[in-house]
């Protein structure tokens, strides 16, 4: 099960946090730094896996963002960094070579995206064709 | 630049990030909070797009990692807002700021349940999005009813049942009991028949929480799931939509895959068979290729293909390949692939007994360990950790310590525990686990926890031999000019204990010690003091006659310390002071530390109850739980049944307890079932009595004897009692030490498997690995001592019966502390019987006395090798047996219900050809098998079932061979495993009386079975 998603630049700033487990505020903070000094670092030669607490962090970088995933030890790692790359995969053809930019002015829509493809810690849509048809369907209703 | 779509709040987003520094951005946030607060303060005036606007701000604030402590009611209000763009916002921003612990969504429970059971789909949407995201006990309370609902609704589109799934995993996770596994496993194996691939993908995710938890109702998955993988390994009926660079949804595959790993066994053939034509595809056909994104999905299916071929205990030859697989993995240059490999042998480790073709790759997983990457570097440790056993310790420990030097310091707490858990567990002696222990400490200090070195204190105290050398050692490293305090506390103590078995050497004067120990005092802290001061109470007490100038030395000590702030110190001292004066009495209070009694090591249990937290169990530590360990390695395993190691009191062990003990145990059988006779028999003290006897006590006699416990037992009487004739021994102990982990289970296991532990308790674990060809066996008895002090009076006996010829070489009487021995047992069938044959073990562990009999897995079907034979050659041999004695028939009453696939499957785990289609009739069953004996050679037997699909309780069944004695054994043996043959099975099979024992043809001349095949 996923933990929790995080979008973040190198310099620490997140795009996006998303918690499927009940984190206090000060404890989600904490989350946020610690896995970007987990990352940041790493070489890129460097498997995209590291252990997090109890947990491991499936990370992919992206230009200057970093995404990462806390999943369960016993998790099928390379199926969530895959998850990872669909989700950029989404993104793009959403936004249209989407940047970083788009994400920050946009952050609300990536919210609503992320809900159409992850719910409750699990994989709920892999067509990316259907999650951009559902935000046809919702874009026309607001 | 793209822009939010909401004017204020892209301004506000530009002028965030237009902020110079820090400093400027929390005033310009500052600001923003402040206005915010004053509009929702004043809430009348605010518009609906107003609101929504600074809920969105509010929310990116948040983000940007600001406290927004208020605001929460505006927005979880406006999840009741009439349209969609408020209530929206509502839902996705209530769902990242609050958490379900907040009082306040509580408010919001009526209004999302109202969005659920409305007409609005897209409200639905919205309401189940967020309470599969935070819903909490509260919500999973009120609303799985409605949400299954709607995932089991024929009306809703895809999108809304998708949901629906993940929702109810959510509040399954949150309150198992709101998924009522009566009336849903049906609907969740239908769940399974969707079409729709988003759907089956969430409600695989749903299925693997369910199943993780409770395998057993949902059996009627396990077919579709196959059917699921097969379609989507053929690419059969995928959209193209759903497939990822060319692969059919990877993560389905990896998800109905995981789901299939909770399943104990796959039992049904062809469901088997299916299965492992698509896994072997995969295993096969996953290629190395340039793309990235194509490469990981492949090899995610792969490695989960691997981890359930691992769990179905699959062929030799598939289990090799994986290897092959991994082997190949820890070498590339890959780093996740590599990673990967790593995990997954580290995997393997724990369900199979593939240890030595792991080994070889021993060298490759030590490049791994000095790997850039930690990641890597962790995965190495693990599995070096999990390879280790006595043959490779040496090398792997001595690795691990050169390695602590340069390791990390995040590494080096779990390394030295490490490195302590192997040294102890697999020492190939003491002396080597008592120097490995000290340059851990001199190495890593600061990382050895106390736990580490009260250990090696405990092995020196019980062991004498090792006590010199221990001191030797300690006075070693004191003599190094700088080191770690732990190694001060440590040295002073052995040498305070056993500074005194040095006294003829060099340098090693009482005074001389003592001056080396003091030398230190000034480096270290109270703690390490204290230690300090009892070392020279010892030395004093050692120091026989006194030696005035050392005993005015250590006054001095002392009394300098009598005024010391720290009050453990000052105790000590003062305390220390009287009672060296007192002369002789000093003798008695300080003297050597008597031994430690023997328990489970801190330090294994440490690594054992290491902290993890997963949503879903893991289903390789499932299995190992429900599995007894084919590891022949000693190890110190928990009970599985809960009940504490024995403590150092029941040790002692009074010998008349044994019998007030034997006594309650037949007082509780007695009460239990209707044998009153067994408890006589079991207490005779003749053991051939025992032997003869027509049941078997398995339960271990014991205070604390668990109910579950006396089931087991129940059913296994039970099971004997249905077999007149069989010598069932009886498994009593003769003392309190209790066994680990159930004997007639594991006896169970061991027929039907050539490996595996045969006996286990707190001091000893007997493993059996065995070899069988034609009438010819081999078993190897490996015995392994788990403590640190030896076993003696080790004795074992094997009572075999007539049909069996069985030679044990030596058995030595005393097995050296941690050492496994090795007793191969040669065994020879000489004709065909049910018999079976028994080892008397005893070994004496401290006062206690330890006897079992255990009966040895030397039975009927090891003797039996699988034949096949066409049809023609099956009917030929059929008439040509035309009738009794080589031809029995016989009606089969009380028979677990079980399919015909079931009973297909038991045979071939029992090594008989079932022969599908050879009858015409489908509800038969024909089988052939050949059996090996001296007398008979190997001699074909023809085996026919036929059974009533209106009445599994009762079957008619056929066996035919060339001879008499075959026959009858090969007939009794099969009726035996389908009457009571499974010990899961809720409610023993109603047993017909015992008779006692009977010769064969009384037998056959009673039995109306027999009867009726007399009138063939």
């Amino acid at each position: 099960m996923i933990r929790f998603i995080l979008l973040q630049n190198r310099q620490g700033k997140t795009r996006l946090a998303k918690y499927y487990v009940p984190l206090e505020d000060s404890e989600k903070h904490r989350v946020e730094y610690e896995v970007h000094r987990l990352v940041v670092n790493r070489d890129p030669k460097f498997t995209n896996f590291v252990e997090f607490r109890t947990h491991k962090v499936i990370y992919r970088r992206y230009a200057g963002l970093f995404f990462s995933m806390c999943v369960d030890i016993t998790d099928n790692e390379l199926a969530y960094l895959e998850c990872i790359h669909l989700f950029v995969e989404i993104l793009d053809h959403f936004f249209s070579n989407v940047c970083e930019l788009d994400l920050v002015f946009n952050f609300h829509k990536v919210y609503l995206i992320l809900d159409e493809f992850i719910l409750a810690g699990e994989l709920q849509e892999t067509s990316k064709k259907a999650i951009i048809e559902r935000m046809g369907e919702l874009e026309k209703l607001e | 630049m793209a822009l939010s779509g909401m004017r204020g709040l892209s301004v506000f987003i530009s002028d965030v990030r237009n902020c110079q520094n820090k400093e400027q951005e929390r005033l310009r946030v500052d600001k923003e909070l402040g206005n915010i607060r004053t509009k929702f303060k004043n809430e009348k005036g605010l518009s609906p797009y107003e609101k929504k606007k600074y809920v969105w701000k509010m929310l990116y604030i948040y983000m940007l990692g600001y406290d927004v402590d208020f605001g929460h009611m505006e927005t979880v209000s406006l999840i009741s807002a009439p349209k969609y763009p408020e209530k929206q916002v509502g839902y996705i921003v209530t769902s990242c700021l609050l958490n379900e612990n907040h009082d306040f969504l509580r408010l919001a429970i009526n209004t999302v349940r109202n969005d659920i059971v409305g007409r609005n789909e897209t409200f639905q949407c919205l309401a189940l999005t967020m309470i599969g995201n935070i819903g909490g006990r509260e919500f999973a309370e009120s609303l799985a009813p409605d949400v299954q609902r709607l995932l089991m609704s024929s009306s809703c589109r895809p999108l809304v049942r998708k949901k629906a799934a993940l929702c109810l995993l959510r509040l399954y996770r949150k309150n198992p009991d709101v998924v009522n596994v009566d009336g849903w496993s049906d609907q969740m194996a239908q769940l399974l028949d969707e079409r729709d691939l988003g759907v089956l993908t969430s409600a695989m995710s749903l299925l693997v929480a369910l199943v993780s938890n409770n395998h057993d109702a949902y059996w009627s998955c396990i077919p579709k799931c196959t059917r699921i993988l097969e379609r989507l390994a053929r690419n059969q009926d995928v959209p193209q939509e759903y497939t990822y660079y060319g692969i059919p949804s990877p993560w389905l595959q990896v998800k109905t895959m995981r789901a299939l790993q909770y399943f104990p066994a796959i039992e049904d053939p062809n469901t088997r068979r299916s299965l492992f034509e698509v896994l072997q595809r995969i295993l096969m056909g996953t290629d190395v290729v340039k793309n990235v994104n194509k490469n990981n999905a492949s090899h995610a299916v792969l490695f989960e293909a691997l981890a359930l071929v691992m769990h179905l205990d699959a062929e030799k030859e598939m289990m090799s390949q994986c290897v092959a697989l991994l082997g190949k993995f820890i070498a590339v240059r890959e780093p996740n692939i590599r990673y990967l490999g790593l995990e997954n042998m580290a995997r393997m480790l724990m369900v199979t007994d593939m240890q030595d073709i792991i080994k070889r790759h021993q060298a490759q997983i030590i490049t791994s360990l000095k790997d850039p990457d930690i990641s890597i570097r962790r995965r190495a440790l693990d599995l070096l950790y999990g390879m280790c056993d006595v043959s490779n310790a040496k090398d792997i420990v001595e690795e691990l310590l050169q390695y602590l030097s340069t390791s990390d310091f995040a590494m080096r707490e779990e390394l030295s525990l490490k490195v302590a858990i192997l040294a102890e567990k697999f020492a190939p002696d003491l002396s080597w686990y008592v120097d490995v222990i000290l340059q851990l400490i001199d190495k890593a200090g600061d990382f050895v926890s106390d736990d580490i070195w009260f250990r090696v204190v405990q092995f020196v105290t019980n062991n004498e031999d090792l006590q010199p050398y221990a001191a030797l050692k300690a006075k070693e490293y004191l003599d190094k000019p700088a080191i770690h305090e732990t190694m001060v506390k440590v040295s002073a103590y052995l040498l305070g204990e056993f500074g005194h078995l040095l006294a003829r050497r060099p340098g090693c004067s009482a005074k001389e010690l003592f001056s080396l120990i003091h030398d230190k005092l000034p480096t270290v802290s109270p703690p390490a003091i204290s230690i300090l001061l009892s070392s020279y109470a010892k030395i004093l007490m050692h120091t026989q006659p006194p030696d005035p100038e050392l005993q005015n030395q250590i006054w001095a000590v002392f009394r300098k310390y009598e005024s010391c702030i720290d009050a453990e110190i000052q105790q000590r001292a003062i305390e220390y002071l009287a009672l060296s004066r007192k002369g002789a009495a000093l003798m008695d209070i300080l003297a050597e530390m008597p031994k430690f009694p023997e328990r489970q090591s801190s330090l294994i249990k440490k690594a054992e109850d290491a902290e993890t937290d997963t949503a879903e169990k893991s289903a390789i530590k499932l299995r190992a739980q429900q599995q007894t360990s084919n590891a022949l390695v000693v190890t110190d395993q928990q009970p599985l049944n809960g009940t504490s190691p024995v403590g150092p009191l029941s040790i002692v062990k009074v010998p008349s307890m044994s019998s007030d003990m034997d006594a309650g145990d037949h007082g509780l059988t007695q009460s239990n079932g209707s044998l009153s006779e067994m408890g006589q028999h079991a207490t005779t003290p003749d053991l051939l009595g025992d032997l003869l006897g027509p049941v078997a006590i398995e339960a271990p006699p014991s205070a604390s004897v668990q109910s579950e416990q006396n089931f087991v037992s129940d059913q296994e009487v039970s099971s004997s009692v249905v077999d007149v004739l069989a010598l069932a021994p009886a498994e009593e102990l003769t003392s309190a030490v209790q066994p680990i982990g159930n004997i007639a289970e594991r006896f169970q296991n061991l027929c039907l498997k050539d490996s595996g532990v045969l006996y286990e308790d707190p001091y000893i674990q007997i493993g059996i690995k065995a070899e069988w060809r034609m009438h010819h066996g081999r078993l190897i008895l490996f015995l392994g001592n788990k403590n640190t002090s030896p076993l003696v009076s080790v004795l074992a006996l094997i009572l075999s019966p007539a049909h069996l010829k069985m030679e044990l070489s030596l058995v030595p009487e005393i097995i050296p502390p941690r050492a496994q021995v090795q007793c191969p047992l040669e065994v020879v069938n000489i004709r065909p019987s049910r018999d079976v044959a028994v080892l008397d073990f005893s070994y004496k562990f401290a006062t206690s006395l330890v006897n079992v009999k255990l009966r040895l897995p030397a039975v009927l079907n090891k003797f039996l090798q699988p034949a096949s034979v066409s049809m023609e050659e099956f009917f030929n041999q059929w008439r040509s047996l035309s009738g009794p004695p080589l031809k029995l028939q016989e009606v089969v009453r009380g028979v677990r219900p079980m399919t015909l696939l079931e009973m297909a499957n038991l045979f071939t785990n029992y090594r008989l050809t079932v022969l599908p289609g050879l009858d015409p009739n489908p509800n038969n069953l024909a089988a052939c098998t050949t059996f090996c004996s001296e007398s008979t050679r190997a001699m074909l037997c023809l085996v026919r079932i036929e059974t009533d699909p209106a009445d599994r309780s009762q079957l008619r069944m056929t066996i035919a061979s060339g001879d008499p004695m075959l026959t009858f054994e090969l007939k009794e043996f099969i009726k035996e495993l389908l009457v009571a043959i499974l010990m899961t099975s809720p409610a023993p099979a109603p047993t017909p009386p015992p008779a006692t024992e009977l010769a064969i043809p009384a037998a056959a001349s009673t039995d109306p079975g027999a009867m009726l095949a007399g009138l063939l």
